[in-house]
């Protein structure tokens, strides 16, 4: 049982302990299209779409599973589960609308198996969050992923005009960048 | 590279062939946890047992067997298993003739980085809080996280006082957070400067914790038995 | 995950299984090198031990998923390949997080949701796909073994500094006197990446200075 406040909640999962920058959780599309703003807001807005769905998914296959008490099939049952309802509202997407499709279409395959979305579920599930503080969740975790991509885009564009030192060049660069972000977010603690 | 083609010569769409594929795996991948499982479910049951029997005498000074009830809807204590997570339990702790001397409760509250877990034993006989154990935090590890390790923030759970009024139906006095070197009175909890939020977190959740479940507890104190159903 | 996939043209086929664990322990290490599987890397190497436990359950892994996907390569239709791979996956990583909780609750406490996670992390993926499916069992556990001691090596590297310099300790023991200030920012999340990116800085000094 968990009695949180819709509004700590979504704090908390945005802010005090965002996805990337204290989990580090999907790290991977954090650094790869991190590079452009316009790429980014896109990753974000399908990422946080994909957290939504996935989020009803876990919840509903969570119940399941504990009527028919079995735990084990925990992990196996949400990675399957989520993958294939993903690529269902894909489908659904690029028949319905091949304007929404083409803006979030590209990067919808590239996140079902990204440790965000998996991480969501598993931690919704830990919390014992129901099935509206589980929504809630997913939308502070997809505003927090979006808001530390957003930021880390508008970084890396002015760094492509920075002389950065040879050896620190690619992916240092990126990750003491990251470092000093999830510094920053250190000063949300305590706000939730 | 020939191998890669021999791929692709197996598997000339025939989707009979993917299907048998797939069950094929999913039988094997379905066997092979739940060998896993039953396999370790002994072990993991009783090392959980373990760890909890610890956190529980931890917090109930002087007890020797521990046995969970559950809060049923009408306020009242049941034996239980604890499997239910959707019920509150609480673990009752009895000495070495068997004699019950008081109750270990969980509660939780948001803190500075996440949720704290906390674990209190209440002795409805002293009418104190005796013991205070941390179950999970993610607090700042060299600052927050001193409510579990700092000696003098420890002691403040020796003798906690949480005294029923006289008509014994609430509290007396809520326990309360209080600043370090601010404490005046056996119902405040002294904080630790450089944790305030997580020790004063802390206080709070006592404070809410206890005004629900000491009451209830302290009229049902004769209905905890170590061999009762 | 596909990134990790797309970023590494440098594999190339190699024909003597030494070469193929040699590979992943250093030219092509997968963190320091392929810069692969970060969220494990970076959350759990807060402490060496934490670091080693999380990197042996994930060789693990990557081993007997590279077994079973090489010895499964021609049973396998394309079409339902990556699928099949995450089942695999699913499931050993189901094993090993009852074999964590089994070895110690406490362990399991401090890796927490991580190990569940291993089925996402782009290095066992990445060399089901690219490697095992198209090499024989014995090349596909070289592969594994060489990858596996690569990732533990990598993150026991990150963990050792971490804990040394955040806690003050190693392998739980003490290593400074008491006047010691621990730099507490090393086991905090910014810890990880700083870390992690001095280790690359410093593969980046030894590669310029090779060539």
């Amino acid at each position: 049982m968990n009695t949180e406040s819709y509004w700590s909640i979504f704090i908390n999962a945005s802010l005090v302990n965002n996805f990337v920058l204290a989990y580090f959780l999907g790290i991977c599309p954090f650094m790869g299209v991190s590079g452009k703003m316009e790429t980014a807001s896109k990753m974000g807005g399908a990422v946080t779409f994909v957290m939504l769905i996935s989020s009803v998914c876990a919840y509903g296959i969570h119940a399941l599973l504990v009527a028919i008490n079995a735990p084990f099939l925990q992990l196996i049952s949400y990675i399957v589960v989520i993958a294939s309802t993903v690529q269902l509202v894909e489908m659904f997407i690029k028949k319905m609308s091949p304007a929404l499709f083409r803006a979030l279409g590209i990067f919808l395959p590239l996140i079902t198996t990204n440790c965000a979305i998996l991480g969501l579920a598993l931690f919704q599930t830990n919390k014992g969050y129901d099935l509206s503080q589980s929504l809630v969740y997913a939308l502070g975790a997809g505003a927090g992923f979006t808001l530390a991509l957003l930021l880390m885009a508008g970084i890396r564009e002015q760094l492509e005009f920075a002389e950065v030192p040879n050896v620190v060049k690619g992916t240092a660069i990126t990750l003491l960048v990251a470092g000093i972000l999830s510094l920053t977010f250190m000063g949300f603690s305590g706000l939730g | 590279m020939n191998q890669y083609e021999n791929i692709k010569k197996g598997t000339t769409g025939s989707s009979k062939k993917m299907l048998i594929a797939m069950v094929g795996i999913g039988v094997f991948c379905a066997l092979l946890i739940v060998l896993t499982y039953e396999g370790t479910k002994e072990r993991i049951g009783t090392l959980k047992d373990e760890a909890l029997e610890k956190a529980v005498f931890n917090v109930l000074p002087g007890i020797t067997k521990t046995r969970i009830y559950e809060m049923t809807s009408e306020g009242t204590f049941i034996p239980s298993d604890g499997l239910d997570r959707s019920k509150t339990v609480v673990y009752a702790g009895f000495d070495h003739s068997d004699t019950f001397k008081g109750v270990a409760i969980e509660a939780s509250g948001q803190g500075y980085a996440d949720v704290i877990r906390i674990l209190y034993g209440y002795d409805p006989f002293s009418q104190t809080v005796v013991g205070f154990y941390v179950l999970e935090s993610k607090e700042t590890p060299g600052l927050g996280d001193r409510i579990g390790k700092d000696a003098n923030f420890q002691s403040n759970f020796k003798a906690l006082s949480v005294k029923l009024t006289p008509d014994l139906t609430q509290i007396e006095n809520k326990v309360i957070p209080v600043k370090e070197g601010g404490k005046s009175q056996p119902w405040e909890v002294e904080g630790i400067t450089g944790a305030t939020i997580s020790s004063r977190t802390v206080g709070n959740i006592l404070g809410e914790s206890t005004a629900i479940m000491v009451p209830l507890i302290y009229h049902q104190r004769d209905s905890f038995n170590v061999n009762s159903d | 995950m596909s990134a990790g996939i797309t970023k590494n043209p440098q594999i190339k086929a190699v024909p003597s299984s030494t070469d193929e664990f040699i590979k992943g322990l250093w030219r092509d290490n997968p963190v320091f090198v392929q810069v692969l599987g970060m969220c494990p890397v970076l959350a759990v190497s807060n402490t060496a031990q934490n670091a080693l436990a999380m990197g042996l359950a994930t060789a693990f892994v990557l081993l007997m998923s590279n077994i079973l996907v090489a010895s499964l390569r021609n049973f396998i239709p394309k079409q339902v390949r990556i699928a099949s791979y995450i089942l695999i996956i699913a499931t050993f990583v189901t094993i090993v997080d009852y074999a964590i909780q089994a070895i110690s609750v406490d362990l399991h406490k401090n890796l927490g949701a991580f190990i569940s996670l291993i089925v996402v992390n782009c290095l066992i993926l990445s060399r089901a796909e690219a490697f095992a499916s198209k090499n024989t069992i014995g090349k596909s556990i070289m592969d594994a073994l060489g990858m596996g001691v690569g990732f533990v090596f990598a993150l026991f590297c990150l963990g050792a500094v971490r804990e040394i310099l955040g806690n003050g300790t190693f392998f739980d023991i003490s290593l400074f006197p008491d006047s010691f200030q621990e730099w507490i920012i090393m086991i905090l999340p910014a810890g990880g990446f700083f870390t992690l990116a001095l280790w690359l800085v410093l593969f980046n000094i030894y590669k310029i200075k090779q060539a």
